[in-house]
């Protein structure tokens, strides 16, 4: 009876395997279409700010980008400061974080003592875990005041012949703007700086030992030139960071637009332009040159971090791809 | 001239003392930021951290004490929002990137998240806004959570894929091996075998996110009640910090040090769940 009932073994198997070649196929599709929103949010997020946008392209064309006047009430908008502010805040921000970063994933991975290397990590993964609105608070409350009271005038005293450190000292300025961003992209650069230089092989430094090297032309000659193009996307990385840097920047840059060659004076960016005026748009022409800077940031940034994982992610092992988060 | 040669070598020498001794000062002048921020919170915040803190609404502009208790369930809410955004979409896309694809998809669609990883917190706010918040005509949590959300999603997606790396081909084989489907052998047995890591991937994410204030500035808007309703705006710890900070009160500064000082430790709390995660992951792989 049960054997009359039962089919056949190879339909068994063959009904088996069809459902089951079913449930695999749906599976794939489901995790395939997941991992394929990483590529539609990036066209959502272009499409979006740029159909917001197309009423200030058409008024403006280039002028948005070349000109100084953002007068909301008279509807004219040029955003040439906030470009300018926002370069030059993360160029202060390079100049201070780069020598800093990479000198000290060279201190984590060839010269520190093997017990403290683990130690420093987990303090510059705490500081990278420190929210940006609260380094802007201690911007405020703690930083700007002593940069105020201590180097600011000593900058002004024997480097204002500059024409960069001269004029009357607020406190809140481009240069405060670019220590921030400078703080806010140190743990980046050097956890990606420290991979890269991880990753370099060690028979390139027992060579140069061999040689006779001392530790530091080691790591000159065997280590850096070999880590050179990625150590140069980790700056690169850290330059896309700076670009979008947003809150503690917008609390201690001053937010005035305007372009000056002092870093006394107080500046304003991209990203805190959009923080700061977005709910008080008015008018759909304000609202939309809003989304026009946020289309420009967009696409800066896009671009930086285009190059910085080109360049990470073309030097072989997959040795950058985990610290690059 | 050998005479030449030790002097040569003692400078190489002194050289490298030199260097190795500035990168040593590197490596304090970057950890030192972190030890003023804790100083000045512990110092400035404490105080301010008290049982009307984490049980009261904002008090007014004048009116002494008052907290933050909105704005902590309201993170919490926003987070958990944004869970729901962020997991699925996530967990399945880091499922797919190392489970399934071809080497070459694989790296572009890694590539892809890793360039969204970049976009600033911001832009997603903007979007988020012209998105939802246009659209529905109000401020809300769930835009806050869809933005958050979103951001979730690349984060959630690389640390999968990568901890399901970890699991041994041997696994894979042998539930094959068994005559079970691939997608129940990776459900069940990858998936649960990597599931503390998976963990950890996501409340690292929930920590990476749960400070930002940029996406919240016009989606979630803040609020200065308690909300009811996940459709209205909502309070956030980081927006009050924000609104806090660049008030012209001294009793808001107080505040503000105090929901800074809560918000770090939160954050902190989440960050060592996770070191005691990763240890045992490691233990079981080892």
């Amino acid at each position: 009876m049960a054997i009359a009932v039962s089919p056949p073994p190879s339909a068994v198997a063959s009904q088996m395997a069809r459902s089951s070649r079913l449930g695999d196929k749906a599976f794939e599709w489901l995790t395939a279409t997941m991992a394929l929103v990483v590529v539609v949010l990036v066209f959502l997020v272009g499409w979006q700010l740029a159909s917001e946008s197309v009423g200030p392209v058409r008024k403006f064309g280039f002028h948005f980008l070349t000109t100084s006047t953002w007068d909301p009430v008279s509807e004219q908008f040029g955003t040439l400061p906030f470009i300018y502010g926002t370069i030059v805040s993360s160029l202060i921000a390079l100049i201070i974080a780069v020598p800093l970063s990479i000198a000290t994933a060279i201190y984590l991975t060839e010269l520190a003592p093997l017990w403290i290397r683990q130690p420093i990590t987990s303090l510059i993964e705490m500081l990278a875990a420190i929210p940006s609105v609260i380094l802007g608070l201690w911007g405020i409350f703690i930083m700007i005041p002593f940069l105020r009271d201590y180097p600011f005038p000593f900058l002004k005293k024997y480097l204002g012949w500059t024409g960069l450190f001269t004029g009357p000292i607020y406190g809140v300025s481009m240069l405060a703007g670019g220590i921030i961003i400078a703080i806010m992209i140190l743990p980046i650069i050097t956890s990606v700086s420290r991979e890269i230089l991880r990753s370099v092989p060690n028979l390139q430094r027992e060579a140069a030992y061999a040689l006779g090297a001392t530790r530091w032309e080691v790591t000159r000659i065997a280590v850096l030139s070999y880590a050179k193009k990625g150590l140069f996307g980790a700056v690169i990385l850290g330059l896309g960071r700076a670009l979008g840097e947003t809150m503690a920047v917008t609390m201690v840059i001053g937010n005035t637009p305007q372009i000056a060659l002092s870093l006394f004076k107080p500046g304003y960016t991209l990203a805190s332009v959009i923080a700061n005026e977005f709910t008080e748009a008015t008018t759909d022409m304000y609202l939309q040159s809003l989304f026009e800077v946020a289309l420009v940031l967009f696409g800066i940034t896009i671009l930086a971090n285009l190059v910085a994982q080109l360049l990470l992610k073309t030097l072989g092992g997959g040795a950058s791809t985990r610290a690059v988060q | 001239m050998i005479g030449s040669t030790d002097n040569n070598h003692k400078w190489r020498k002194i050289k490298s003392a030199l260097a190795s001794a500035m990168a040593f000062v590197s490596a304090l002048l970057v950890i030192a930021p972190l030890g003023f921020v804790f100083f000045h919170l512990l110092a400035s915040g404490a105080t301010s951290v008290n049982w009307d803190f984490f049980t009261h609404l904002p008090a007014p502009v004048g009116e002494k004490g008052g907290g933050m208790a909105n704005a902590i369930v309201g993170t919490l809410e926003l987070l958990g929002l944004a869970t729901l955004v962020g997991v699925p979409f996530g967990v399945m896309g880091g499922v797919y990137l190392a489970e399934y694809g071809s080497a070459r998809i694989n790296w572009w669609l890694r590539f892809v998240a890793d360039v969204l990883n970049g976009v600033p917190s911001i832009t997603w706010g903007v979007v988020v806004y012209g998105l939802v918040v246009l659209r529905f005509k109000s401020f809300s949590a769930y835009a806050g959570g869809l933005a958050l959300g979103l951001m979730m999603i690349p984060l959630i997606m690389r640390t999968t894929e990568e901890v399901l790396l970890l699991v041994p081909n041997g696994y894979r084989e042998a539930s094959l091996a068994l005559g079970i489907n691939r997608w129940k052998t990776i459900v069940h047995i990858v998936m649960k075998t990597a599931s503390k890591g998976i963990i950890t991937g996501i409340l690292l994410a929930l920590a990476r996110i749960a400070g930002e204030t940029a996406p919240l500035l016009f989606t979630a808007f803040g609020n200065r009640f308690w909300n009811h309703d996940l459709a209205e705006p909502i309070a956030a710890l980081p927006l009050q910090i924000f609104t806090y900070a660049i008030s012209p009160y001294d009793d808001w500064h107080r505040q503000a040090w105090a929901g800074a000082l809560v918000l770090v430790v939160g954050i902190f709390v989440i960050n060592v769940m996770v070191r005691f995660l990763t240890r045992g992951r490691t233990a079981h792989f080892a």
